[in-house]
């Protein structure tokens, strides 16, 4: 029973050892902060912040090398909720860029349903030889569809100003 | 000649998941798409032929010198999680896409019964420590040969119109069984 008892455990403490050997040899180096960035940005890899997609903008956050108010899509909450996982200044941030929404111009407009294929977030509706529209709600004004419409139709403009959504301007800087 | 015989035969005539039926597990859940279904076979192939060469190892120079052959089955299990988790360790580092795209089935090779039953067969047989190594490598080499296959067929079934009451899991099944059939025609030729 003693000879059992005995090579089971240097077994696993050997194997263990080699284990935590091949952990250390084969260790990847991955910041648990930038999974948790990535998974509050938008995630439609609009490439507005200048990256080529969400994953590599959250590396940038992190590292400091962006600002965390640089993703026009998640507009003030995401840059909020930013700063406080990332323990940045608010007040230290210039102006974000302001949110695009896209819009198609329906005396141009032909119907070819590229751009809502191009659509990350499905706000384009339409239907082929129908003039599609855009669900401004959806829209994060990433500019793809205007990359792919042929006819030159699509625009990106800031919000039009609404009951819903008109606010004080800031006060000027000294 | 013999040992590319057993090699052939192990592959082929007595393959390891259609004939002996072991491994079933893997061949229903990561046989969906046909890159991961051939990266579960890599990895199924590293684990198998590195278990089958260590479990002959421990056979022969622990358990039957120290007379505690019945410590066969839970020493093999406690090898092959490592060798496992070695798995995954270099599969993590060396791709991380393909880490992704096995998931939980990397870890759940521990339990795949191809692996064990290939290092308790080893000890039956009583093969040498070459002949288990051939025997370890036809297997998984088999193993990954029918996931491949069959990732192909249910791709292309994925796509097929199949009645309502078939579709899915028992249309995978009669497809196996078929693919099994397949198999068993190999049986004289060795």
């Amino acid at each position: 029973m003693f000879v059992a008892t005995l090579v089971l455990t240097a077994l696993g403490l050997l194997l263990g050892w080699l284990l935590g050997l091949a952990a250390k040899v084969f260790a990847v180096e991955e910041n648990p902060i930038v999974n948790e960035v990535e998974a509050l940005l938008p995630g439609s890899q609009c490439g507005q912040c200048g990256f080529p997609g969400c994953s590599a903008a959250a590396e940038a956050m992190v590292e400091g090398t962006a600002a965390v108010n640089c993703c026009p899509p998640g507009g003030r909450a995401l840059t909020e909720t930013l700063a406080e996982l990332l323990n940045v200044d608010l007040n230290s941030l210039g102006d974000a860029p302001v949110p695009q929404l896209a819009t198609i111009d329906d005396t141009l407009c032909t119907g070819c349903t590229k751009c809502y294929k191009a659509c990350p977030t499905d706000a384009i509706v339409g239907a082929t030889r129908q003039i599609h529209a855009v669900i401004s709600k959806a829209c994060t004004g990433c500019s793809k569809c205007k990359d792919v419409c042929p006819e030159d139709c699509i625009s990106l403009n800031p919000e039009p100003v609404t009951l819903n959504n008109w606010h004080w301007t800031k006060p000027e800087a000294a | 000649m013999d040992y590319l015989l057993l090699f052939i035969s192990t592959v082929l005539v007595n393959n390891i998941v259609l004939v002996k039926f072991l491994g079933l597990c893997p061949l229903m859940g990561v046989s969906n798409n046909l890159s991961a279904a051939f990266g579960m076979g890599l990895a199924t192939t590293f684990v198998l032929t590195l278990s089958a060469l260590a479990s002959w190892i421990i056979e022969h120079l622990l358990l039957v010198p120290l007379n505690i052959e019945f410590l066969r089955i839970l020493s093999f299990i406690l090898i092959i999680a490592a060798v496992v988790q070695f798995t995954e360790a270099v599969v993590r580092k060396t791709s991380p896409l393909l880490h992704k795209n096995l998931g939980v089935f990397l870890p759940l090779i521990t339990t795949n019964c191809a692996v064990l039953g290939v290092a308790l067969l080893n000890v039956r047989e009583e093969y040498s420590l070459v002949q288990s190594l051939v025997f370890g490598m036809g297997s998984a080499l088999g193993f990954s040969i029918v996931m491949v296959i069959f990732a192909g067929l249910r791709e292309r079934i994925a796509l097929a119109n199949v009645p309502e009451t078939f579709a899915g899991t028992p249309v995978s099944l009669i497809t196996a069984g078929l693919l099994s059939l397949v198999f068993m025609g190999f049986s004289g030729m060795i």
